[in-house]
């Protein structure tokens, strides 16, 4: 069945798409947004899609309550909540509105604005694997898989159905034949795989700012690549003048104060591909973040020769990005132009603040690789 | 799709229904439809009616509904609608004791439509005018195009509380100062009174006469102002005034009238819901509960009747007034003898078994709206009891806090959110603004700003329709503002009140 408001609501969404595809650019460079990530959705905050009226101020108006507390007392958070309904001509209302979006729906609206292409797979071949879904009835099986509803239901309706119920003492009795039990169905899924292994610089350069630059950007990248691909693994590497593997939380809130050894890195990198990911059956897509200070020429002598030999013949795609931090000299970005630069499958990008990420994305996802 | 009731809901309704009428409650005939949880959305979403016209708003509406719902955060109980009969919603997967409730609260609400003045106007068959106002706008968006009658709706839904709530009683007779004037002015045309007919050309020369007479026209002239005088209703000022294509005053009719429909539950919505609300406790406990039903009546009715710091709920606010003007009139605690004591013991303990409680509020909820209603029953004892506050907002330390429990300070502020329903009133001041066609309105500042950022972008959906330049006079921090925007651009300037 379908209802008529079916017809405005879809209406509504779409507004919300338009808006939100027209705010992009703001989003993108808003962090916030992240925090408000839930399993599959997200709700991002839309502005004036109220209709503007002539009314007060909500805070200069204030109004009456009622309850216990001294004069001078706070109300607690959330106490005054403009807009809610039950409020006898209160005013309305300065809270935006949150709509909720799913990842899916963003990374096509981020493919959209940013003319991304899809990604070519390296791999068609997919990988099956095998899932059980509970689909059905059945007359035998298990016990553990009883269905104690229908079985109950079966058992009444036999009874009434014999006449021995007795709706004064409504004794349901099951027996063998009335017994029913859940059946499943083997289902195959087919499943691309695809891998992000973040990478990032945190020696004493990398300040608070660069790292939140470095989270959004990676917020976008896995929304997309999620959107691409169905399983995407993420790893992550933190190096100063060593690297370790870490999960996501420390990734992005450690700092380091000693110097830089991007070889450590790579190296790290290369282990872990060789180790857990055969280039046959994944995708895989490194990101490196620095702010292009290396220790030596020498150690990028080294980092170029591993991206070469072991990194580069893997991979996807491997992108670089170059956070601009006051004390990083920005060297390697150049190094790395000037050996790998023409490499088909190497994207570089420099992040001058958080309005480059907007462009850098597409610096990073435009290859389509 | 709407279903009729069960047998079993039914003979449930036909009970409470003998209910209301036994405690004299008068109200159109009631029809009660069955929906479902999506239906009941909707058409809360459509502000409770079956059908509108398409809009976003609703499905915008409709998600934070649905998503309510689904969430478990909020569930609608009652839907009527002002109309004659009267329509209710009830939902599918209530228990039997809520659907109960639910009718005792309706016929409440009905009799509340059908015998509060505020209502006298309202057109009683709004489900067929809403239903045609879909059609008409249907049929304007097939002509016109959807995107162009939406931008139009979205423009002229922004000025929809520029309506005059009262404009549907008030019968205008035209200003008796002015036909005197006009006498007045035609007489001086007339020259000096002149005794003998034969001086009458040198007392009277013919020049000054016509030097007069043209005085007068342009004094005229000068004084015709457009509007007459400040137009409340600056909708039905646009409709009559403004360069509107044909389809584009239809649509504003359209907004206008559903405006104009909606008004009266906005002027009572505290004592509408506080009738309705003391009439399904009365009927529930005093008749319809059974034993088994009390824990749960009794956990619903607590929670629609939930207070928070920071907010009015008008279904306990309503509902307690209710009680206590029945309570005062019982013991005879009005009047001047009751005025003049000012012993607390006595007063405490006064009851002089007058009774008239019950026939008083039935008196009250025919002839007061929530202003008056407010402003005649609210006590010092009554806003102590309820623990009233007022809260304000403190720059300093960022947050809401509780300003004041002063009796005095309470009412005011509590009159002052009710008046022109909590909205700021302008009007029309001039629709020849310098005599270039532009719009001036003025914003009757009662001591709060309005909200910059809407009121700028309000002026501009304003004056997409108005075309020409529009001003607008408020006050910012005590000074004379003048708002404008002529189409291109904003401007601000100073002016003196």
């Amino acid at each position: 069945m379908t209802l008529k408001i079916h017809q405005d609501h879809s209406r509504f969404k779409q507004i919300v798409r338009g808006k939100i595809k027209a705010n992009l650019r703001k989003y993108v460079q808003k962090g916030e947004m992240i925090g408000k990530k839930g399993k599959d959705a997200i709700s991002i905050p839309i502005p004036f899609i109220d209709i503007p009226r002539f009314k007060y101020g909500h805070k200069e108006q204030g109004g009456v309550g009622q309850g216990e507390g001294e004069v001078g007392q706070q109300l607690g958070p959330g106490a005054v909540e403009p807009g809610e309904g039950h409020q006898a001509g209160q005013g309305e209302g300065d809270h935006a509105l949150e709509v909720d979006v799913t990842l899916e729906e963003l990374a096509q609206i981020l493919g959209e604005e940013l003319s991304l292409p899809n990604i070519e797979r390296r791999h068609n071949e997919k990988i099956v694997t095998q899932k059980i879904r509970y689909t059905g009835i059945n007359t035998t099986g298990p016990e553990s898989l009883r269905h104690f509803k229908r079985t109950f239901k079966q058992a009444l309706r036999r009874q009434i159905a014999a006449g021995t119920y007795d709706p004064a003492r409504p004794v349901i009795i099951p027996t063998r034949e009335d017994r029913r039990y859940r059946s499943y169905k083997l289902q195959d899924l087919p499943e691309t795989n695809a891998v992000i292994i973040y990478m990032m610089d945190v020696s004493g350069s990398m300040g608070d700012e660069q790292k939140e630059i470095v989270r959004i950007e990676s917020f976008w990248l896995d929304t997309w690549l999620r959107h691409q691909y169905k399983g995407l693994e993420a790893r992550y590497i933190i190096h100063d003048a060593v690297a370790r593997e870490v999960d996501r939380d420390t990734f992005f809130h450690t700092r380091e104060s000693g110097g830089t050894m991007i070889s450590s890195a790579y190296k790290l990198c290369r282990d872990i591909i060789l180790a857990d990911y055969p280039k046959s059956a994944w995708n895989i897509y490194p990101f490196h973040f620095s702010d292009g200070d290396n220790w030596s020429a020498d150690d990028t002598r080294q980092c170029i020769e591993m991206l070469r030999n072991d990194v580069l013949p893997n991979v996807n795609q491997f992108a670089y990005g170059q956070v601009e931090s006051p004390y990083g000299s920005g060297q390697f970005i150049k190094d790395l132009r000037e050996a790998v630069g023409d490499t088909p499958n190497v994207a570089l990008s420099e992040i001058a603040d958080k309005d480059a990420i907007y462009a850098s994305i597409k610096d990073f996802l435009g290859k389509g690789r | 799709m709407p279903k009729s009731l069960t047998p079993r809901l039914a003979a449930l309704r036909d009970e409470i229904h003998g209910y209301a009428k036994e405690f004299g409650l008068d109200f159109f005939d009631t029809v009660f439809e069955m929906v479902s949880y999506d239906e009941m959305n909707m058409v809360a979403a459509y502000g409770g009616f079956p059908t509108r016209y398409p809009h976003w708003r609703w499905g915008m509406e409709y998600e934070q509904l649905a998503k309510g719902y689904e969430y478990g955060l909020s569930k609608i109980y009652e839907l009527v609608i002002n109309n004659d009969p009267c329509y209710a919603y009830l939902m599918e997967s209530n228990p039997e004791v809520d659907q109960k409730l639910v009718m005792a609260h309706v016929y409440g609400h009905c009799d509340f439509f059908k015998n509060n003045f505020s209502f006298r106007h309202t057109n009683r068959r709004m489900i067929d005018e809403m239903a045609n106002h879909a059609t008409r706008v249907r049929r304007w968006v097939d002509k016109i195009g959807v995107e162009k009658v939406e931008d139009f709706i979205d423009r002229t839904l922004s000025l929809e509380n520029l309506i005059d709530q009262h404009s549907p009683h008030i019968r205008r007779n035209p200003d008796p100062r002015r036909a005197e004037d006009e006498l007045k002015a035609n007489e001086r045309v007339e020259g000096f009174k002149v005794g003998r007919e034969y001086m009458r050309g040198y007392i009277n020369p013919s020049e000054f006469l016509d030097s007069q007479r043209k005085k007068v026209e342009d004094e005229k002239q000068r004084a015709k102002k457009f509007p007459e005088r400040p137009q409340r209703d600056v909708l039905l000022f646009l409709l009559e005034e403004a360069p509107l294509e044909p389809w584009e005053s239809d649509i504003l009719a359209i907004l206008r009238e559903e405006a104009h429909y909606f008004a009266p539950q906005g002027q009572t919505k505290i004592m509408n819901e506080g009738w309705a609300s003391y009439w399904h406790s009365t009927i529930m406990t005093r008749r319809a509960l059974r034993d088994d039903e009390i824990i749960d009546y009794a956990d619903h009715h607590s929670g629609t009747m939930g207070t928070r710091p920071g907010a009015i709920n008008p279904y306990k606010l309503g509902i307690e007034l209710w009680r206590d003007i029945e309570e005062r009139w019982n013991k005879g605690r009005f009047g001047k003898e009751w005025d003049e004591c000012d012993d607390l013991r006595a007063r405490r303990s006064w009851d002089k078994k007058s009774g008239a409680g019950r026939e008083k509020i039935f008196e009250v909820r025919k002839h007061y709206n929530d202003i008056t209603f407010i402003d005649t029953f609210l006590t010092p004892e009554f806003a102590m009891e309820q623990k009233l506050f007022v809260y304000g907002f403190n720059d300093k330390r960022n947050s809401w806090e509780i300003l004041d429990r002063e009796f005095r300070k309470v009412k005011s502020k509590l009159l002052q959110g009710l008046t022109n329903f909590g909205q700021p009133i302008i009007e029309v001041v001039d629709g020849n603004h310098e005599n270039r066609g532009e719009l001036l309105l003025a914003h009757k500042h009662d001591g709060q700003d309005l909200k910059g950022d809407y009121a700028r972008e309000t002026l501009k959906n304003l004056q997409s329709l108005w075309r020409r330049p529009v001003n607008i006079i408020t006050r910012y921090d005590n000074k004379g503002v003048m708002l404008r925007f002529d189409g291109t651009t904003q401007t601000e300037k100073k002016v003196e009140l």
